[in-house]
C-alpha cells in the first residue's frame, strides 16, 4: 500500500485585502484578498490554498522610459495619459488590480508635485479597483511623495511601497494612518527580510499589513536565487515563523523587460527566434517559475503574458480534491 | 537511511587486513559512511552484510541512463526536495516527438531546426538532448523514421510505441543506443515483462495512480527489468505536480522503493503557451524527463534557461577569477570596462561587449562574487579594490590610454576614483544592454 505523504504545516500565509469597498469605507468596486496559504504552491491536496496569486499591471504616471516596442504595441496610444492608460487596462484587458509607478517624481525627471496630487485625485475618481503604489526609487523623494499619496488615498486600503531596511521609518508611520499596507524590500536575502519585517512591526504596523518584496531577478539572470529565497521564506511561514508569514510581491515585468533575451531582434541572433515571441516567454517563464515558489502577487507589463498566466493559473485552480 | 561509520564497522570483518588500502576496518567503514569508498574495496565480507550495505548505498531516486557515448542523458539520483538544501544534480532531460507519419523530407526537416537549437549562455552551452520517435502509423514506418533519425542525429532516443511485439523487433536492431522505451501500462505490462526480459534497457512505466505504478516497478523488478522511468500524466497539472511531489517525498522521505525512479511527464496537444508554462512548473518540481510536441526556438530558448537556472548549484557562489580579460582583437587603443567578478554581471557584460563588435578589455574586480550594487553596498566594489585591480593586472602594460570606463551603477564613485587612481574615470551605461551603443558612440 502507498501512503500518500502529507506535511502537517504547524503556519499560514498571512491574509491581505488591497483595495476598500463603499462599505469599508473606501471606494473601490471590489477588494483582491491574498495569502492565506497553509501549505505550498499548488498542493490542493495537502491543504488549503483559499486566494488565487494575483496579477496587477504596472503603469507609470509619465510616458514610459525604455519599454520595449512589443509593449508600445498594446499601449503605446495611451501611455502618454496614465488615466487613458488606466482605463484602457480595466475596459480592455479586465485588468483587477494596477500597480502605478511615480516614474516622474525622481530628480532626474522632476515632475511637479501638483501634477502627481492631481493625477491620483484623478485617478481616485476614474479607476475603482484597487490600487498598488510604488515610488521613483529615490529616497528622498519617495520619503516626501509617498506620505502624501498615503493620505490622498486614506481608506483606500492600498499597497504602497517600497521601504528597506535604511528607509522605512516614514512610509510606514503614513501607512499606518491612512489604512494602508506596506511593500518591505530586501535585496535577496533572507535575514534582512526578516529583520525589516521586525522593524515595520514595531512601529505598530501589523504583520498582516506588509508584503515582502524578495527582490527579482530575470530568467537568466539570477532568478533561482531569487526562488529560492522565496521557497525558504514560505517554508519557515509554514513552520509557523510568524514574522516572516507574509505575502510575496515580485516585480516580473520590469526585470524580465531588462535583459537582452527579451528585447534583442532577431537579425543579430537568428539562433533564438523572433523577439516579440521571446519577449513575451521571458516575462511568462519568469512569472511561472515564481508561482511555483509561492509568488502572491506579480507585478507584470505584456498584457498577453497575463492573460496567459492567468489562465495557467486558473487552470490550476481547477483541481478538485477527490 | 544512511548508517554510520561506527554501525558500518559492526558489519565489516574485523580483521585490519588491509586488503581494501585502509590501515583498519574502521577506518573504511569511516569512508564508506561518507560513500568516498566503493564497497567491493573489502574482498571479505558476508554475502549477508554485503546485501544489507548495498541496500543502504543504492541512492533514493535510481540513477538511469538512456543514449550511448557522449549522448547520454543521465537522470535521478536526487537528494533533496528543495534545491537550497543541497542542489539539485541532474537537470531534466528535454525530448522532442517526432511522430512516424511524417513524410521522410518532413522529418528531415525538423531534425534540421532541432539541431539549430542550441544556445549559449554564462559560459555554458544549453541543448536538448532527448528526440522521441513515436509510432503512429505502421511498423515498417516506424523503424523507417527511427533508421533516418539515427542516421542524421546522435541525440538520446525514446522510442514510444505500446505493442510489446514491435518493440522488441526495434530492440533488436538499436538496442546497442540504449533507447528509453515508452511505455509499459497495465495492459500491456505482461507481456512486456516477458519480453523485455535481459534486455536492461530503460522503460517507462505508466498508470494512472502511485499505488498503480508502485506494483507495476515491482512486478517489473522480479523480472529484473529494472531501469525505470516513472509517468505522470499531464492531463491535470495540478495533480501532476501533486504526483511529482509524492513521488519525489515518498522516495526520499520513506524510502519508497518502488517508486525511487525518476519521473517522465509527456506534454502535448495543449495550447503552446500553457504548455510551455506546464513545463516550467515540471522543471522547478521535480521531472526527469519531459517530452515536448514543439520545437520553436524561443520556447526552448527559455525552457533551457530556466533549466539551468534551477539545477545550478546553490551552495557555489557564482565567481569568475578576477583579472584582465580581452575580448575580440584587442590593440593598446582599445576601451577598459570595469566590472565585478559575480559571474552572472561578467558574462552579462561580456555578451553585450561582444555584440557591440568593439574590441574592449574587461577588468573584473574581486568583489567576492557579488553584483555591482551589492559590492558596492557591502564596500567590495571601491576606488581601492578597483585600483588594486588595475595594479594587479598590469593594465597599464596593455593600454596606452588612460582610460576606464565604470558601470553607470557606481557613478558616484568616479570623482573619488579618479582622484585616486589617476586614470580617468568615464562613467558607462546602469544597465548592461546600453553597453552597445556607448561603446561604438565613444
Ligand atoms: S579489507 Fe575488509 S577486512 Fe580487510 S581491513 Fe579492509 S575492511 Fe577490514
Amino acid at each position: 500500500m502507498i501512503k500518500e505523504y502529507i506535511e502537517n504545516w504547524s503556519g499560514e500565509v498571512n491574509t491581505l485585502v488591497i483595495g476598500a469597498t463603499p462599505e469599508e469605507g473606501g471606494s473601490r468596486r471590489f477588494s483582491v484578498k491574498i495569502g492565506g496559504e497553509r501549505t505550498l504552491p499548488f498542493l490542493f491536496k495537502e491543504a488549503l490554498l483559499p486566494f488565487k496569486p494575483v496579477i496587477a499591471y504596472e503603469i507609470w504616471d509619465i510616458e514610459p522610459i525604455d519599454w520595449a516596442t512589443a509593449l508600445s504595441k498594446y499601449y503605446g496610444d495611451v501611455w502618454g495619459n496614465t488615466l487613458e492608460w488606466a482605463d484602457k487596462l480595466i475596459r480592455e484587458y479586465k485588468a483587477e488590480l494596477l500597480c502605478l509607478k511615480l516614474a516622474g517624481a525622481h530628480p532626474e525627471i522632476g515632475k511637479d508635485l501638483d501634477e502627481i496630487v492631481k493625477l491620483l485625485e484623478g485617478l481616485l475618481k476614474k479607476v475603482d479597483i484597487p490600487l498598488i503604489i510604488i515610488g521613483c526609487g529615490d529616497v528622498q523623494r519617495d520619503n516626501f511623495i509617498l506620505p502624501l499619496c498615503s493620505q490622498i488615498l486614506k481608506n483606500e486600503r492600498c499597497l504602497i511601497g517600497e521601504v528597506n531596511q535604511d528607509n522605512y521609518k516614514t512610509l510606514t508611520a503614513a501607512v499606518l494612518a491612512d489604512g494602508h499596507s506596506i511593500i518591505a524590500q530586501s535585496p535577496i536575502d533572507i535575514n534582512i527580510a526578516k529583520q525589516l519585517n521586525i522593524l515595520i512591526s514595531d512601529m505598530g504596523l501589523p504583520l498582516e499589513r506588509i508584503v515582502i518584496n524578495p527582490t527579482v531577478g530575470a530568467l537568466g539572470y539570477g532568478l533561482e536565487y531569487t526562488y529560492s529565497i522565496m521557497e525558504r521564506l514560505r517554508l519557515a511561514a509554514l513552520n509557523n515563523d510568524r514574522v516572516v508569514a507574509s505575502p510575496f510581491i515580485c516585480f516580473v515585468g520590469q526585470e524580465s523587460w531588462r535583459v537582452k533575451e527579451a528585447t534583442t531582434p532577431e537579425k543579430e541572433f537568428s539562433r533564438w527566434g523572433s523577439e516579440w515571441r521571446r519577449g513575451y516567454l521571458w516575462e511568462l517563464i519568469t512569472a511561472g517559475a515564481l508561482l511555483q515558489a509561492g509568488a502572491n502577487i506579480l507585478v507584470m507589463r505584456h498584457p498577453k503574458a497575463i492573460e496567459k498566466i492567468k489562465e495557467y493559473i486558473d487552470k490550476l485552480y481547477e483541481f478538485k480534491i477527490n | 537511511m544512511a548508517l554510520s561509520g561506527l554501525e558500518i564497522y559492526k558489519l565489516l570483518p574485523k580483521t585490519n587486513c588491509r586488503e581494501c588500502g585502509f590501515s583498519t576496518c574502521l577506518a573504511f567503514a569511516m569512508q564508506l559512511a561518507k560513500k568516498a569508498v566503493a564497497l567491493d574495496k573489502c574482498p571479505f565480507l558476508t554475502e549477508e552484510s554485503k546485501k544489507i550495505l548495498e541496500e543502504l548505498n543504492l541512492p533514493a531516486i535510481k540513477l538511469i541512463t538512456i543514449g550511448k557515448n557522449d549522448q547520454r542523458v543521465q537522470i535521478g539520483n536526487e537528494n533533496v526536495l528543495f534545491r537550497h538544501e543541497e542542489r539539485f544534480y541532474n537537470p531534466p532531460g528535454i525530448g522532442i516527438i517526432i511522430n512516424d507519419d511524417l513524410a521522410q523530407t518532413e522529418v528531415l526537416n525538423i531534425i534540421r531546426k532541432i539541431k539549430d537549437l542550441e544556445f549559449e549562455r554564462i559560459g555554458q552551452r544549453l541543448k536538448i538532448e532527448l528526440l522521441a520517435i513515436r509510432n503512429r502509423s505502421s511498423e515498417e514506418n516506424f523503424l523507417k523514421t527511427i533508421d533516418l533519425v539515427v542516421h542524421n542525429t546522435s541525440f538520446a532516443l525514446v522510442l514510444m510505441c505500446e505493442e510489446p511485439r514491435r518493440v522488441k523487433k526495434v530492440l533488436e536492431l538499436y538496442k546497442d543506443l540504449r533507447p528509453l522505451i515508452y511505455r509499459i501500462t497495465p495492459d500491456n505490462f505482461l507481456q512486456f515483462s516477458q519480453l523485455l526480459k535481459g534486455d536492461n534497457v530503460p522503460v517507462v512505466v505508466w498508470s494512472e495512480d502511485l499505488e498503480g505504478i508502485s506494483y507495476l516497478t515491482q512486478q517489473l523488478n522480479r523480472n529484473q527489468i529494472n531501469e525505470l522511468v516513472l509517468e505522470v500524466s499531464n492531463k491535470s497539472p495540478a495533480f501532476a505536480l501533486w504526483q511529482l511531489t509524492q513521488i519525489r517525498r515518498l522516495s526520499l522521505k520513506k524510502k519508497e522503493r518502488s517508486l525511487g525512479y525518476p519521473v517522465l511527464v509527456l506534454i502535448e496537444n495543449q495550447d503552446k503557451d500553457l504548455s510551455l508554462l506546464f513545463t516550467v512548473s515540471y522543471i522547478a518540481k521535480y521531472a526527469g524527463i519531459i517530452l515536448l510536441d514543439t520545437f520553436s526556438p524561443e520556447d526552448i530558448f527559455g525552457i533551457l534557461t530556466l533549466r539551468q537556472n534551477i539545477y545550478t548549484d546553490p551552495q557555489k557562489p557564482l565567481q569568475i577569477e578576477p583579472k584582465l580579460y580581452s575580448i575580440g582583437s584587442v590593440n593598446t587603443y582599445s576601451p577598459v570596462l570595469v566590472t565585478t567578478n559575480f559571474s552572472l554581471t561578467y558574462y552579462t557584460v561580456l555578451g553585450e561587449v561582444e555584440a557591440s563588435r568593439v574590441p574592449s578589455y574587461i577588468l573584473s574586480v574581486n568583489t567576492e562574487g557579488m553584483s555591482v550594487l551589492t559590492a558596492w553596498a557591502a564596500e567590495k566594489f571601491t576606488p581601492e579594490s578597483i585600483i588594486e585591480a588595475i595594479e594587479k593586472s598590469e593594465l597599464k602594460k596593455f593600454v596606452n590610454h588612460n582610460r576606464i570606463i565604470i558601470p553607470g551603477y557606481v557613478a558616484m564613485m568616479s570623482g573619488d576614483l579618479q582622484e585616486k587612481s589617476g586614470w580617468q574615470v568615464i562613467v558607462g551605461p546602469r544597465e548592461a544592454a546600453g553597453i552597445p551603443r556607448f561603446l561604438r558612440d565613444l
